[in-house]
């Protein structure tokens, strides 16, 4: 019998396999993992912290660089926050546009998250292109309304900074059009693929008990089979008015994870759809003052971030400036399942798992 | 989302319930036991916990606990309130896996120890970092 030695193997912090600087220390048994410790901070910008120092309005825009693949969804949650402390109403048809913009991100996002799954699996470059190819074309529906491609500073507190101009609605029809179409061909060539479920099916297992007791949000929490979604269990601005399926895998592997993204992303395009049908006439933005002081006092707001439930909690003191605002990062807590389903597992395949929690290290550090 | 019946809570549980009506405030010594009723009490089912963060205030820190019920879509916002000389509360990640990291947090940016945390240490900024910079008094060039 050989003797063997257990040893500690570092993955990242700058490694192609750990979406933003992101370090794993692993006590290895061969090929094995029996421990891993996760090490965060390499991205932490003090934001919290920054966020006291600068005006409500100024705040904003550090939402966007919280999670800097789903900007319209971080701006969400401060903005509601706000809304509810000092009790500003929202016209209609900008809580429209913010559903919109919001689902389209949240596709985006998913496309992202699938195309560098599988880019972690080995098949270098080429899902992850045709996964881009129509992320780009989402991109360019920001850019035509707010003028730009990643970070938008789009939402403000009483509404949306711009209005759809003249040439989005047809261009998103184009794309609603096609989307689904394309999503069909993706899944035809991913979801029975022999390598994809092999390295997937059984993989990463995480327990419903397991996902509940971490805190575990989002296609992550979804994909162990839980029926969760702020949208439907709080509904905030109008998806009390928009009729949409949850979908939830069943054994929380690897596999079950994507499904979810997957599905996912075709609930947002109905949704999309049901929305620019039903959006209202009338102003985006009511007036706010120049110099904005909410009253005393604390709020929290929660919504259905790609990743999973992002919250904001805030604390204003009168002053022109938060007092104390906190985010509940859902790739942060999300991670704190990541032993769980690492344990056991080889290191080949801890990359996969890794990538399946879809995180990014903007908000998880932030 | 609901809240749950906050008078029937406070009296089972001892505590106060919060001026602003979103839930309780406890003491810190019986924070752990609070937490452990919420999650262990059937049809009270408070199985998840959503959040934990901190506030200073200029007379003490507020720890603020959010937990939910997924079962009966109710959620309850937990407080407890310590002096900032040698600030401690208990750990309730015993209880919660989620709440390991989020402790970790509050423990590195605020300086409040979690009595009975397995691993406090600080996570965002490195070991051998003076002071905590979420505290008001941190003097830094934020």
């Amino acid at each position: 019998m050989l003797k063997t030695e257990p040893f500690i193997l570092n993955i990242g912090p700058q490694h192609p396999s750990t979406h933003g600087v992101f370090r794993l220390r692993a006590t290895m048994d061969g090929e094995i993992m029996t421990d891993v410790e996760p090490v965060f901070g390499y991205l932490h910008r003090g934001l919290e912290k920054l966020m006291e120092g600068r005006t409500y309005k100024e705040n904003i825009p550090l939402t966007d660089r919280l999670d800097y693949v789903s900007a319209i969804n971080n701006n969400w949650p401060y903005v509601l926050a706000l809304e509810e402390l000092a009790g500003i109403s929202v016209p209609a048809r900008a809580e429209y546009i913010r559903v919109i913009m919001g689902e389209l991100q949240r596709i985006a996002s998913h496309l992202l998250a699938i195309g560098s799954l599988m880019n972690d699996m080995g098949a270098f470059y080429t899902p992850f292109m045709y996964m881009f190819r129509e992320r780009e074309k989402i991109l360019d529906l920001f850019s035509m309304v707010t003028g730009q491609r990643l970070l938008y500073n789009f939402m403000r507190f009483g509404g949306v900074s711009h209005d759809f101009p003249a040439e989005f609605l047809p261009a998103l029809d184009k794309l609603l059009r096609t989307l689904p179409g394309f999503l069909d061909e993706y899944d035809a060539l991913l979801a029975e693929n022999e390598v994809l479920l092999g390295r997937t099916k059984g993989v990463g297992r995480l327990s419903a008990e397991m996902a509940i007791n971490a805190s575990v949000s989002g296609p992550v929490l979804r994909g162990s089979g839980v029926r969760w979604d702020i949208r439907k269990a709080s509904p905030y601005s109008v998806y009390d008015h928009l009729e949409f399926d949850i979908p939830v895998g069943t054994i929380g592997d690897t596999y079950d994870r994507y499904r979810v993204r997957m599905a996912e992303m075709r609930e947002s395009i109905h949704l999309i759809r049901q929305a620019t049908q039903q959006l209202p006439a009338g102003k985006t933005m009511n007036n706010v003052p120049l110099r904005f002081r909410p009253p005393r006092g604390e709020a929290y707001a929660q919504v259905e971030a790609p990743r999973g439930a992002l919250g904001c909690y805030l604390v204003s003191d009168g002053s022109e400036t938060p007092y104390r605002c906190h985010f509940r990062a859902p790739a942060f807590l999300n991670l704190s399942a990541l032993k769980e389903m690492l344990i056991g597992q080889k290191l080949s395949d801890a990359i996969i798992i890794f990538g399946s929690i879809d995180i990014s290290m903007g908000e998880v550090d932030r | 989302m609901k809240l749950p019946a906050l008078p029937e809570l406070a009296c089972s549980l001892g505590a106060e319930i919060d001026p602003s009506g979103s839930g309780l405030i406890v003491q810190p010594e019986k924070l752990l036991e609070t937490a452990r009723h919420l999650k262990e009490t059937p049809g009270l089912d408070f199985t998840y916990l959503d959040m934990i963060t901190a506030v200073d205030y200029p007379d003490n820190f507020e720890i603020i606990y959010r937990f939910l019920s997924l079962k009966r879509n109710e959620a309850v916002i937990i407080r407890t309130r310590v002096d900032k000389e040698n600030a401690s509360v208990p750990s309730i990640s015993p209880l919660w896996r989620g709440a390991d990291y989020q402790e970790r947090e509050i423990y590195d940016l605020f300086g409040i120890a979690f009595a009975g945390h397995p691993n406090l240490r600080r996570i965002m900024l490195w070991e051998g970092f003076k002071g905590y910079p979420l505290r008001k008094d941190y003097q830094g060039n934020a």
